[in-house]
């Protein structure tokens, strides 16, 4: 190509400029989004436009399952309807001691001047689909800012707890499930009251308690309830059940658990409402040089 | 129009209908649709990826209409409905369209079997893009089974040109007939 050729046929800057200059783009953009967190808004602008094509997207899935809820048949529903009875005869009694538990609880609270414990709210969420991301464990669910989810709050089923919103959207949020390798939860043994944090592995069916010495007091069934000490998730929803423990030689147990809810199965979740403000740290903020502090 | 993008219109031997650019608007949407479908999780590393056949299939069969823009804004909206990390996907999506613009003369010209070959070339191309972004950004690598998307990509890359390319091709007057 001769530089002095007469412009007939014009078409722009050359190909590998463009693709040059959209690579530079791509990068800056991946940097500012992993690096900074920036570019929020513009997400959540791209991802109104993006809704209703999801919806659309949702819709044969949707269809499918109302169809096949229309014609159950009736014996099926009599026989669930019977059952469902039955388990609310039999945890009638439990809902009963719970109440009376809870107001004893409260003036026992009261009487110790501690705060109350608040009601979290929930908003039930349908869950639109699985992020197909291989790298991460999310799902989208169709509740947004416009419905007042916000991005931190927790997210359960009614089996324990499924995850954490990472982002909130006006329409949709995005959910990092607990089997995300970027997701710990604070738990408890609900036999033996150890507390301890699950990390996800990154892959479906399994999360691991890390850090744990291989004599701590763990057994194979042992049920992991949040502990609420992260102020993020209520204490005492299950999160994970001890599946298999390895006590080997090492300073640390391997120790591997299967989550308690069920995602996958069921399309809805509720997400809990903001935690409460916490309480102001009574020693005050943390002196700038903690180590002099620690010696005296 | 110039010469050259009268060229595009040329496929064997047929001379195809010119392409509105409504059309490669709208299918570039029900692409976006597809890949919005919710597939399970042990699906969906199978699932082919329906925009990166629709940008390639463009970039091959228009390359002087399709150019890397296109490319960019889907790969953005992609990176958005995926929940992946903002221009995973827009990167990869321009190194596809970048090599079928680069390669468009030579895969035309090549029977099904060749271009399937060159097709699952570029489609490992973009996954391998994408898998070298999540591990820079500190993510595990997924297993094997991340790249049989492409695999099946490229299974229908036969149907996606067929498909495409129906409303181009001229149909038969009454009088010649």
């Amino acid at each position: 190509m001769q530089a002095s050729a007469p412009p007939i046929f014009k078409r722009g800057p050359s190909l590998v400029v463009r693709l040059t200059f959209f690579s530079i783009l791509s990068v800056v953009l991946l940097v500012a989004d992993a690096r900074f967190h920036y570019l929020e808004e513009i997400r959540s602008a791209l991802s109104v436009v993006l809704f209703p094509l999801q919806e659309a997207a949702a819709m044969p899935a949707t269809m499918l399952r109302r169809t096949s809820d229309f014609f159950v048949t009736q014996a099926s529903l009599y026989r669930e309807n019977e059952r469902l009875k039955r388990e609310r005869l039999l945890s009638e009694p439990d809902s009963q001691r719970l109440r009376m538990l809870e107001s004893e609880n409260q003036q026992l609270r009261r009487l110790l001047n501690m705060p109350k414990i608040p009601d979290r709210e929930r908003t039930v969420a349908d869950i639109i689909y699985e992020s197909r991301d291989p790298f991460s464990r999310k799902i989208v669910i169709d509740r947004g800012t416009m419905q007042g989810v916000k991005a931190g709050q927790a997210v359960v089923d009614y089996l324990g707890v499924i995850g954490q919103v990472t982002r909130a959207y006006p329409f949709v949020s995005e959910v990092t499930l607990l089997t995300d390798k970027s997701q710990s939860v604070p738990v408890q043994n609900a036999r033996s009251g150890l507390r301890s944090v699950t990390f996800g592995v990154g892959h479906d069916g399994a999360v691991e308690l890390r850090y744990m010495p291989v004599n701590a007091d763990i057994q194979n069934g042992d049920l992991f309830v949040t502990s609420g000490i992260d102020g993020t998730y209520p204490p005492g929803i299950p999160v994970a059940v001890v599946t298999n423990i390895e006590r080997s030689t090492a300073a640390f147990a391997k120790i591997i658990c299967v989550p308690s809810a069920a995602v996958g199965h069921y399309t809805r979740v509720a997400v809990l409402s903001d935690p409460p403000p916490r309480p102001e740290n009574p020693l005050g903020k943390p002196s700038p040089t903690p180590a002099v502090s620690k010696k005296e | 129009m110039n010469r050259s993008s009268l060229g595009d219109n040329i496929h064997g031997d047929e001379i195809l209908l010119p392409v509105r650019g409504v059309y490669i608007v709208v299918t570039m949407a029900c692409a976006l649709l597809l890949n919005l479908i919710p597939v399970p999780r042990w699906l969906a590393s199978a699932a082919p990826d329906f925009v990166a056949l629709v940008i390639l299939y463009w970039s091959v069969f228009q390359p002087h209409r399709v150019g890397l823009w296109p490319a960019w804004a889907l790969g953005l909206l992609m990176d958005v409905a995926n929940a992946s990390l903002f221009g995973q996907h827009a990167l990869a999506y321009c190194g596809i369209a970048y090599a079928g613009i680069f390669l468009h003369r030579r895969i035309r010209m090549f029977p099904m079997s060749y271009q399937i070959a060159h097709v699952l070339a570029i489609l490992l191309g973009q996954q391998a893009i994408q898998l070298l972004i999540r591990l820079v950004s500190s993510a595990e690598p997924p297993d094997m089974l991340y790249f049989v998307s492409s695999l099946t990509g490229a299974a229908l890359w036969p149907a996606i040109v067929a498909i495409l390319m129906l409303p181009m091709r001229a149909r038969p007057k009454a009088e010649e007939v």
